[in-house]
């Protein structure tokens, strides 16, 4: 029978020659990843299964990234408590304050993700990998506890969607743009319970980062996975992370796909969605009016040097709007180091801008950039449901880091190509 | 299981995980305190008008967001008895199952509610009945695996049986 790449993966994983969608499997899993928002709650319930040891300690991946540097007294208990389960279980890969970052920004660095493999998070944003060629997939709490002790995780094999992309980008618009016109077209519930399989020759050529940035978003799209096929970019990658070997695979030619989707690149704008869904996807042209408070730039799925590049290339020699708090958060240690080194640090400082240390923060309204009543962000994030950053009457525009600079610059909703 | 028997509480589409609970309350894992905050962002007035019992009925991608088992929980906590919708978004779904608060999926039954009715509904046949409205309605079953689950009570108690076996 032939199969998608994530199907393979999945048979590969749960012991069967061949699976379809629908099927119910047991999926051994290669790495389980929490923070400190899920992960308390999967200690507390992974002591409940009975199990004295985690399966494996050197497959479990727990990152302090949501509220810390710990915002309050509280968020330090919860990242106290993850830590201490690290040292009684002798976890191999606990990333604490200073040293590890946003984490799916990190695993990917770390080389702690690679193709073929079998990854759950309980963090919604851990379709990141896909873009490596792996099935990653969010999940909560008690799934990541349950896989703490068995090593496994209960899987729904999803249907698959294809989405070819055709033709070179216009200037400046990247994977965030290319992601956020296909949530408009599909809608946030529009890949609901099935992979999005992401290809053709825009894909082909289209840098790490921005695949990132793209399958990291699958879940916007109320996708189980998001897919990129492994290929000589794959492997570039790989080989600057990691020496350990991996599995490459790819969906075979006559694999069955519920919905094939056709979207011409060439002729796609950098793309702004409106409040209060990702869906509201529309090109920046449509939203220029729209006056800001504040343009935050970081997150999983846009902290990577390539985003602080492109942020700075537009940012360098300009002030930000005298109304706009500009936010630029590097997405890991390794990331703040290299923007330092280039001098980018420098320009979004000059530009005035608060420079920080690796956090999610704003991005979930938990810190470090939170919106009052009736305040407007630009946001390179993934989220711009109600309250997301902040009171419940703000509002979030998501775009990619071309347009989070120029509007910060402009203090409304810019493109790049509006500046002198 | 057992039929229960509540309120409605009716919200719209895309109920997310970020209005279910906000961020800013996930500094705790105390199911308690996360109850308190429950749909504020989205209904204020949830947490002072819910009744141990009572039913939220959602329309389509209920759930959707982040991974947060803090919404289940939350909703959970506040006395909920179970969570009616079109359909949910897949982590909220699993996230509901694994930890045990009743979900159905039944459209009929889920566009038809208004906020103040009572429903009754039997999670072993899946039957809903809008008492207020006299109307009865059959929810989708769920997957023999699923079942499983459900029947241990949830997640871990299905692990638990599992690791001793």
């Amino acid at each position: 029978m032939p199969m998608t790449i994530t199907e393979k993966i999945l048979a590969a994983h749960s012991g069967h020659d061949e699976v379809h969608p629908g099927q119910f499997v047991m999926a051994k899993l290669d790495l389980m990843l929490g923070n400190d928002i899920t992960a308390p709650i999967a200690i507390d319930e992974f002591r409940k299964t009975g199990a004295a040891k985690v399966i494996d300690s050197a497959r479990i991946v727990l990152v302090a990234d949501h509220s810390t540097p710990n915002k309050d007294i509280k968020s330090a208990e919860q990242c106290r408590l993850m830590r201490e389960f690290s040292l009684e279980q002798g976890v191999e890969h606990f990333f604490d304050v200073g040293r590890g970052g946003v984490e799916h920004a990190l695993l990917p660095e770390e080389g702690l993700v690679a193709p073929g493999e079998c990854i759950i998070g309980a963090d919604s944003h851990t379709c990141t990998y896909g873009a490596l060629g792996a099935f990653a997939t969010g999940v909560g709490s008690t799934d990541l506890a349950v896989a703490m002790a068995t090593g496994e995780c209960w899987m729904r094999v999803p249907e698959s969607i294809k989405v070819v992309y055709r033709g070179r980008l216009k200037p400046w618009v990247g994977g965030k743009d290319l992601i956020l016109y296909t949530i408009g077209q599909m809608g946030v519930a529009g890949a609901t319970y099935q992979s999005l399989e992401l290809c053709g020759d825009t894909i082909e050529s289209l840098p790490m980062s921005d695949r990132l940035t793209m399958c990291n978003m699958a879940i916007e799209a109320g996708g189980k996975n998001g897919i990129i096929a492994p290929d000589a970019i794959t492997d570039n990658y790989m080989k600057s992370v990691t020496k350990r070997p991996y599995r490459t695979l790819a969906s075979d030619s006559d694999a069955v796909y519920v919905r094939v989707m056709e979207i011409d690149a060439s002729k796609i704008e950098l793309q702004v969605s409106t409040p209060h869904l990702p869906e509201n996807a529309k090109p920046v042209s449509a939203v220029r009016d729209v006056v800001i408070d504040q343009s935050v730039i970081g997150s999983c799925t846009n902290g990577r040097i390539e985003d602080l590049r492109m942020a700075a290339k537009i940012l360098k020699g300009r002030r930000a709007h005298p109304r706009v708090r500009l936010i630029v958060i590097p997405a890991t240690q390794r990331v703040h180091l290299q923007a330092i080194r280039e001098g980018l640090g420098e320009i979004f400082i000059e530009a005035g801008g608060a420079f920080s240390t690796p956090t999610c923060g704003p991005c979930l309204g938990g810190h470090m950039g939170i919106l009052a009543k009736g305040e407007r962000a630009v946001a390179t994030t993934n989220r711009n449901f109600v309250g997301r950053m902040g009171h419940p009457e703000s509002e979030v525009y998501l775009a990619g880091p071309a347009v989070a600079a120029a509007s910060a610059v402009l203090g409304r909703i810019a493109s790049p190509e509006e500046l002198s | 299981m057992s039929t229960l028997r509540g309120k409605v509480h009716r919200y719209g589409d895309h109920v997310n995980t970020d209005v279910i609970i906000p961020a800013r309350y996930l500094n705790t894992s105390d199911v308690a305190e996360l109850a308190a905050h429950c749909m504020e962002d989205i209904d204020p007035t949830f947490v002072s008008t819910v009744k141990a019992g009572d039913v939220i009925v959602g329309g389509g991608n209920f759930g959707c967001g982040s991974s947060r088992e803090h919404a289940p929980l939350a909703i959970k906590g506040a006395g909920v008895s179970c969570v009616i919708a079109r359909s949910f978004a897949r982590i909220f779904f699993r996230n509901a199952i694994n930890v045990g608060l009743p979900v159905l999926v039944c459209p009929d039954a889920a566009a038809d509610a208004k906020s103040g009715d009572e429903l009754a509904a039997d999670l072993t046949t899946g039957k809903i009945e809008n008492v207020t409205q006299g109307t009865s309605y059959q929810a989708e079953p769920f997957p023999e695996f699923l079942q499983q689950i459900i029947a241990a009570g949830g997640l871990v108690e299905y692990t638990r049986k599992r690791l001793v076996a």
